[in-house]
């Protein structure tokens, strides 16, 4: 019984202790702008944000925009600190149909049919959470979800369950949208 | 912590539109792989395929409306007959877990189509069989189908909801099979999981549904505790199997510490195994390293075709099926072993006393995950 009470004490203390906010070409980490710039789209806007932020990981450039746009939110949070039961639970609207469409049009016709390995790979959602698990050597719970919109209360439930059920201490937790020039992150930790 | 039981379950594959016949070609040792013209101009490939007049065929014998996708039509029909026998609440979850959806539409397109988002798809038969709570889609490669189960099992033990219906699936289309093509990491003949002459995977489609409860009635046929779950990453490669099988072991140790049972209480572990020389290997590291070389396992890749995100929980209800007939399902095309560690691989049919089953995936981007499940 007591452990049971002491289960329903931490379920409340539940923290979000750092949040990181990507959208209309910014940056914003616990409400303080740490990036912004104009450019002419997404792809520049992370370039850019990669070289101003000195993150040094060659890998980024070879990510595709969704597994950027994550990377970058996510490295605000986990900088360099121990991540080894840091459980990733991340959802979005869109899921890959960013790289989804120009693989597409790598296949559409007979003349130009040219699929790649490199973009195939990116067709599917998670890969920005493996992009991050790699990142940090972090061997822990994932999950990703499609969602219509940002569900803070599922994201939430789920992510107290792992840590009700001792899988993981902390939890990156977040959404993750892009499509084209349609982007929104918003990344926060929770602790319990 | 909250008991949660699989009591029903039904699937569409190309071996059957229900359960039963499923068993029974297996039994057969039936496959449904075979050549299939799938991209314009190029040589057929060997992958596990519905036929799409025999569907419809179904599909207008159980549905009057028919503007729904191909795809749609096999996650319709698996899901009918679990909605007909177990009562939707307000407390009720949808879970779909699919990797690519409704993709194919996407072909010659400029703009998005709106059923190639994975929400409005599942919203869209939500809303058909009148579900009350929004759907949850899980999108995690080729761990999404196991991953379902737990993910019901996880909400219902928070308080979240009071059962709720599982679906799973993934269809054929010129996407996927051009994509793991181009990784040439398809098969030139049906697959052969473990075996040493196997040399890549079959792509396969089909759907399954399960139906998940924290409150047993009385008048189930059949339940299984759903007792742990875990899915760690491997932190290595995005498209690569881990050499060491870190995040596989990791999982099933996870999961297994969550259901409180040790290594000699596995019964069966129903595996991954694609038949790809580097998944296979990877699998067989990692389940030597939880010292489960001995448990009798099998892939049913080769029946089948991967499913991808159909595949994890097709595969757990023909686990189910299996403990519940006490008969073990050999790994098909398995011949001579083709891993570094030995597995005990199921080679015949065989009788067995099935309590504890293990179900295993592992997908891109490291993703992998187990479950634990128990007879009741």
């Amino acid at each position: 019984m007591q452990q049971l009470f002491w289960k329903n004490v931490k379920m409340k203390t539940m923290k979000k202790t750092d949040i990181c906010i990507i959208e209309n070409s910014k940056i914003i980490v616990n409400k303080q702008i740490i990036f912004e710039r104009q450019t002419e789209n997404f792809q520049d806007f992370a370039k850019e944000a990669y070289k101003s932020l000195e993150l040094n990981y060659p890998k980024f450039h070879k990510m595709d925009n969704l597994s950027k746009l994550a990377f970058l939110a996510s490295e605000m949070i986990l900088k360099n600190e121990d991540h080894s039961k840091t459980a990733l639970v991340f959802a979005n609207k869109s899921s890959s149909l960013d790289t989804d469409f120009k693989y597409q049009e790598s296949i559409n016709s007979k003349e130009n049919y040219f699929p790649s390995p490199a973009v195939f790979v990116y067709t599917l959602p998670n890969i920005c959470v493996g992009e991050i698990s790699i990142k940090h050597k972090m061997q822990t719970e994932n999950a990703f979800f499609v969602l219509d919109e940002f569900d803070e209360e599922f994201l939430n439930d789920y992510s107290q369950q792992i840590l009700n059920s001792g899988k993981a201490e902390k939890v990156l937790c977040g959404w993750v949208e892009l499509y084209k020039e349609n982007y929104k992150a918003f990344v926060y930790l929770l602790n319990n | 912590m909250k008991e949660v039981f699989i009591t029903d379950y039904n699937c569409v594959t190309p071996l059957g539109f229900d359960v039963s016949s499923n068993w029974n070609a297996l039994l057969e040792g039936k496959s449904s792989v075979a050549l299939h013209k799938i991209i314009e101009n190029q040589e057929p490939f060997y992958a596990s395929m519905i036929d799409s007049e025999k569907l419809n065929e179904e599909f207008q014998k159980n549905f009057d409306n028919q503007e729904f996708t191909r795809l749609e039509k096999m996650f319709l029909l698996s899901l009918k007959p679990l909605v007909e026998k177990h009562q939707i609440s307000d407390e009720t979850a949808f879970i779909l877990s699919t990797t690519k959806g409704n993709i194919s539409l996407l072909k010659n397109q400029t703009t998005l189509p709106e059923d190639v988002f994975l929400s409005k798809m599942a919203q869209k038969i939500a809303d058909f069989f009148g579900f009350k709570t929004k759907p949850i889609v899980v999108s995690n490669a080729c761990v999404s189908g196991v991953m379902a189960m737990a993910v019901a099992k996880n909400m219902i033990q928070a308080g979240k909801y009071k059962d709720a219906f599982v679906i799973a699936g993934d269809e054929i289309s010129e996407f996927v099979i051009s994509g793991f093509n181009s990784f040439q990491a398809i098969g030139t003949e049906i697959c052969k999981p473990y075996d040493k002459n196997r040399d890549g995977i079959n792509i396969g489609e089909a759907t399954a549904a399960v139906y998940i409860t924290s409150e047993l009635n009385q008048n189930e046929k059949f339940s299984f505790k759903v007792l742990g779950d875990s899915a760690i990453n491997d932190a290595n490669h995005i498209s690569g199997p881990s050499r060491t099988g870190d995040g596989l072991f990791a999982s099933i140790k996870n999961a297994m510490t969550e259901a409180k049972i040790s290594s000699e209480q596995i019964d069966f572990i129903s595996a991954h195994g694609t038949a790809t020389i580097y998944n296979d290997e990877m699998e067989a590291i990692a389940f030597n390293r939880m010292d489960f070389q001995n448990i009798p396992l099998n892939s049913l890749k080769a029946y089948y075709g991967h499913c991808l995100g159909a595949s994890g929980l097709l595969e757990s209800i023909i686990s189910m099926e299996s403990a519940l007939n006490n008969i073990l399902i050999p790994s098909k095309n398995f011949k001579e072993t083709g891993t570094s560690q030995t597995l005990n691989i199921i080679k015949e049919n065989q009788t067995a006393e099935i309590k504890y089953i293990l179900k295993t995936a592992s997908g891109f981007g490291g993703c992998n995950a187990a479950i634990v499940l128990e007879k009741c």
